[in-house]
């Protein structure tokens, strides 16, 4: 290796150490300040070193507020983003078999309103969506947030179509020549195929169904059903008194899914990311 | 007879069968997208509270935004602020990160995990209130710099209508892993032997980024652009959680405004005439990125 080489590796790689300790840091200093007395916390607070670690502030946090535990939060978020999971994964491969492999009129048509929906952004119709929701009384209940992932959505029907359409054509002549149906076809053909587009369609449901915080904080207004988005914000506001070592514990606590999920699943947010071109 | 009614039916299943597979987007987009977005052109020119029944006013809504409104032009200029220094500098650092790590080395798969870790996490709450702390007067940023640099700014850069806007573009700018991810997708996919020509003509690195990288990442570059800068019109809840549209009005994100509006104020009315606005303008926006992108834009052609 000559000098030059050397010293670009040397260059390189300090540069990538600083960026990363930029990215990472804001995340250390959550999850320490969490271990971190109360009190402590805006002493010297740039230290990512707790003196001791310190778990009250977790047994604090957990009690929540109004007799509601982040038990229950926690619950009603992981119910909330369960079921609009399998929402996406029933509705989105299914339609964009459709869309990829059965020919029907007006097709094109369809696909347009899929694209348009694509770089539409719904939170424009925000407002005649809850004067919908709230005609047929679906207001503080979990269904505004769950039942819109069975319809199938824009971004997920892209992804699957995209890798269908890399599965060569004359798999689905031959099983038709085998006397297989179209549903057949999809059922026991595709979908297996297409395995790495359900999990990141999944992954990506989850993360967004996770974060999900205009939709809740609209439609849940009984704390027994808050979510953990909306329920850390209601902690955070002004009025009484923050308790920050509580709230940096809950909030540390929430990244806890979507981090673990990430290390899981890398590849295939990754892969999502790439073959779709779309943000994630 | 039997057998032209049997070739009716093969005829529209031929036909109409597919749409078995896609009924639930039907669905979908009618009362999800479509219903709505009606609703909104309607509602635009009501008065209602959700009360009591719509009251048709003609273009009053729109005459008040634009004659005595003040709110709405703080917004909007705030928003304008937010999109157009948030969205570039983002795609810049996503681009040149991603230049970055487009090559063989050691620990790149660890940098690029690191680098995405901010946007996986960035829509929550959670992430919100760590800025909104690390930004505070006694945050851990005036604690870094009077450590490192011995400076002590000793100001609350969320709460100073000085800096209040920029902490939150840095929030947007710090998520820069999904526009990195695609431009590396991008970057990899252009061959290399393209450079290796170049290099054989004797081109230095910045004639062969200007001329080459650049070029065919043109079209990911336009795509990017155009989604990002749709999200950042649409950008609410750091807002909202961070500094609630203040200090002074310095955050007051065209969406807080909407929402005040709509589900503080019950002005649906109003609050729909402000979102057809927003339509129109992102509409205006996105159509202005795509008659230039004719200029600009490179596709590679397919004939070889």
């Amino acid at each position: 290796m000559s000098q030059k080489v050397k010293i670009n590796t040397i260059t390189f790689h300090a540069f990538c150490l600083v960026f990363s300790l930029t990215a990472l840091y804001p995340i250390l200093w959550l999850i320490s300040s969490s271990f971190k007395e109360s009190s402590q916390v805006f002493v010297n607070s740039y230290s990512l070193i707790p003196d001791a670690i310190h778990l009250d502030n977790y047994i604090r946090g957990w009690q929540g507020f109004g007799g509601n535990t982040f038990g229950l939060f926690f619950r009603n978020t992981f119910f909330v983003v369960i079921l609009s999971t399998v929402g996406v994964l029933l509705s989105c491969s299914f339609i964009a078999y459709g869309f990829a492999r059965v020919k029907f009129k007006f097709k094109k048509f369809w696909f347009m309103t899929v694209i348009l929906t694509l770089m539409f952004p719904a939170q424009l119709v925000i407002i005649p969506q809850f004067i919908i929701f709230h005609s047929i009384h679906w207001t503080n209940t979990f269904l505004p947030l769950i039942v819109p992932s069975y319809l199938g959505g824009a971004f997920f029907i892209f992804l699957n179509m995209q890798f269908i359409r890399t599965i060569p054509y004359e798999l689905d002549e031959s099983a038709q020549l085998d006397g297989c149906s179209r549903f057949q076809i999809y059922y026991q053909m595709i979908l297996p195929l297409i395995k790495p587009a359900l999990i990141t369609s999944a992954i990506f449901e989850f993360y967004w169904s996770w974060d999900n915080f205009f939709a809740a904080l609209l439609y849940l207004s009984s704390p027994k059903l808050f979510t953990i988005s909306v329920a850390l914000k209601l902690f955070s506001d002004p009025g009484s008194q923050t308790d920050w070592g509580a709230m940096f514990a809950m909030a540390s606590l929430s990244l806890v899914p979507p981090i673990l999920m990430f290390f899981i699943f890398q590849k295939y947010i990754v892969e999502g990311i790439s073959t779709t071109g779309l943000k994630g | 007879m039997e057998k032209a009614k049997e070739k009716l039916s093969t005829r529209f299943s031929k036909d109409f069968g597919g749409y078995i597979y896609i009924l639930p987007w039907i669905i979908g987009f009618l009362t999800l997208t479509l219903i709505p977005f009606l609703c909104l052109l309607y509602f635009a020119f009501t008065e209602y509270d959700l009360l009591s029944a719509p009251k048709f006013i003609g273009l009053e809504n729109f005459k008040n935004i634009f004659t005595q409104d003040e709110k709405f032009f703080t917004s909007m200029y705030v928003t304008f602020e937010y999109v157009a220094v948030a969205v570039p500098l983002r795609l810049l650092v996503a681009l040149m990160v991603a230049m970055l790590l487009n090559r063989k080395r050691k620990m790149i798969g660890f940098y690029r995990t690191v680098f995405y870790i901010p946007s996986i996490i960035g829509g929550s709450i959670a992430v919100a209130i760590m800025w909104g702390n690390l930004f505070s007067r006694d945050g851990a940023l005036n604690s870094v710099l009077k450590v490192i640099f011995g400076i002590n700014p000793n100001i609350s850069w969320i709460g100073d209508p000085r800096t209040a806007l920029l902490s939150l573009i840095l929030l947007a700018v710090w998520q820069f892993g999904s526009p990195m991810l695609i431009f590396l997708a991008g970057l990899k996919n252009i061959p290399t032997l393209y450079y290796e020509a170049a290099t054989v003509d004797g081109a230095n690195s910045i004639q062969k980024f200007f001329k080459i990288t650049i070029p065919l990442l043109t079209p990911i570059i336009f795509f990017n652009l155009i989604m990002q800068m749709i999200n950042g019109f649409m950008v609410f809840t750091q807002g909202l959680v961070i500094t609630n549209g203040g200090p002074l009005d310095r955050t007051l994100f065209y969406q807080i405004y909407v929402y005040r509006k709509g589900f503080e104020q019950f002005d649906m009315g109003y609050a729909a005439a402000l979102s057809c606005i927003m339509f129109l303008i992102i509409l205006i926006f996105t159509a202005m990125i795509f008659r230039s992108s004719s200029s600009w834009v490179h596709y590679e052609s397919k004939v070889e």
